[in-house]
């Protein structure tokens, strides 16, 4: 076991605690990305969240989840200042953004560029503005903080056969102990719960939860056939068959295994933060570059997430900590895995794996850097429902 | 020696090979056989820990992942051949 499990981080004005104090340049709107990355160039220590959307969507649903990324992105708790830059003309533009963000409790600097003079003018105006920024958040100091101030989510990505027999067995048994210490757990991939809800809403704290569970799984299962139509059954590959598994329902529950074995308290949608403690669902996809936006849009601090096959992909300003579910994988991309759970098939037991991540964790929420937060691997997009128009 | 086989749950009626098993291998876990190999069970797959009724429960992760198709005895290779999902029999 760890010797030492206290933690620290940034409490913030509105309660939360960020284990990062990060400078975040966001735009409100794709057009306006190459403002970011100028900016970006410009200041190193930003982090910059360029993306691909806030225009050309208007459907409702698109417009909710449009709004409650970027504004949880400003108002995450990792994020200690912010720089939005906007266009004018865009549907989430910063006039419609800013009351809907409400007091922040944090630097904040909004520049348009219709209004800035064009994308030099902006550039140039957001770069003073970080420095500045910067320089505030440098007198900052970490604070002793409690695992209850923690949401941490849990995601597997480019999965493999071992996938659900080392990585996520490892993974929910770290997410048991965070339960155990106080901590929220919270994971989605609603299409990977499906042949599974049953097991999931037998473990809900209550019968409204247990609907909610399978209402959320038979939407997913109803929006796979109507979009995939025959394609629906590669839900389970023959892929999947050879690597040994036989059902949807063992599929599913090895990826399910990730969230541990605690009762299961809520269900949120996409990107809502979760109002009670412990095991939380989200509604929200399998595609993990949009599943880890709605969970730092719910205010995630930090992310467990395993890998078969091997993804780098890190998320702007929110430390993601990879696991690997097999050593060739880990020794192939060493520098993208933080941790190897193929280690398991060399003997090492469950209990101590569970510990080293544990461990690792612990290291990681005090401030030491992800391989994904080295490398600069951020990944920054999020679910959308209808087409552009 | 290493293990050969892994089992995530102790509820489990099955064990999960962590390498290509060929018939006559043990199936040891954590210092125990739990089976020895009656057929070739490939990496990732399932071999049965105890003799599984025809009709019975095949249980990995704790929880049931299908009904078996026939009676599979201990040390069988379980995939799709000797279980069917039993999601639909579910209520």
């Amino acid at each position: 076991m760890e010797k030492d499990v206290s933690i620290s981080g940034y409490r913030r004005k509105d309660g939360r605690v960020g284990i990062r104090n990060h400078l975040l340049v966001i735009p409100t709107v794709a057009c306006v990305n190459g403002v970011v990355n100028r900016v970006g160039r410009a200041v190193p220590e930003a982090v910059c969240a360029p993306h691909g959307h806030g225009c050309g969507r208007g459907g409702e649903r698109d417009l909710v989840i449009l709004f409650r990324a970027l504004s949880g992105m400003i108002r995450h708790p990792n994020v200690g200042a912010a720089v939005v830059i906007g266009l004018g003309c865009e549907v989430s533009n910063t006039k419609t953004l800013l009351p809907m963000l409400g007091d922040i409790g944090k630097p904040l600097a909004v520049l348009n560029v219709q209004e800035e003079g064009g994308s030099l003018k902006t550039a140039d105006k957001a770069i003073g503005a970080a420095r500045e920024f910067l320089e505030e958040l440098a007198a900052a100091r970490r604070e002793p903080a409690d695992w209850n101030d923690l949401l941490v989510s849990v995601e597997c990505g480019g999965s493999d056969a071992m996938s659900g027999i080392t990585a996520n067995v490892a993974v929910g048994a770290v997410a048991d102990l965070l339960v155990d210490r106080g901590a929220t757990v919270m994971f989605g991939e609603n299409t990977e719960m499906i042949g599974a809800a049953h097991v999931l809403a037998r473990r809900a704290v209550n019968d409204e939860v247990a609907r909610k569970i399978t209402e959320m799984t038979d939407r997913a299962e109803t929006l796979t056939r109507t979009v995939m139509g025959d394609m629906a059954g590669l839900v389970i590959s023959p892929g999947n068959m050879d690597g040994g598994m036989s059902t949807i329902a063992e599929k599913s529950l090895g990826c399910i295994v990730k969230g541990g074995t605690r009762p299961v308290m809520d269900v949120v949608d996409y990107g809502e933060a979760p109002k009670v403690r412990g095991l939380v669902l989200q509604d929200g996809p399998g595609y993990d570059a949009d599943s880890m936006a709605g969970f730092a849009a719910a205010g995630s601090q930090l992310m467990l997430f395993t890998t078969g096959r091997g993804t780098p992909a890190g998320f702007p300003a929110v430390p993601v900590i990879k696991v690997a579910s097999n050593s060739a994988l880990y020794r192939a991309m060493e520098d993208d895995m933080d941790i190897n759970a193929g280690n398991m098939v060399e003997g090492v037991p469950l209990e101590v794996l569970r510990d080293d991540m544990a461990a690792y964790m612990t290291e990681i929420i005090n401030g030491k850097r992800t391989r994904a937060e080295e490398n600069g691997m951020d990944v920054f997009t999020f679910m959308t429902v209808n087409p552009p128009f | 020696m290493a293990d050969s086989v892994l089992v995530i749950h102790e509820n489990d009626n099955v064990a999960v090979a962590l390498r290509d098993l060929e018939a006559g291998e043990e199936a040891l876990f954590r210092g125990k056989i739990l089976a020895t190999a009656l057929e070739r069970v490939p990496a990732g797959h399932k071999i049965a820990i105890c003799e599984i009724e025809r009709g019975g429960e095949i249980i990995k992760y704790g929880e049931p992942v299908g009904i078996s198709t026939a009676v599979i005895p201990r040390g069988a290779w379980v995939h799709t051949h000797n279980l069917e999902s039993g999601r639909w029999k579910r209520t």
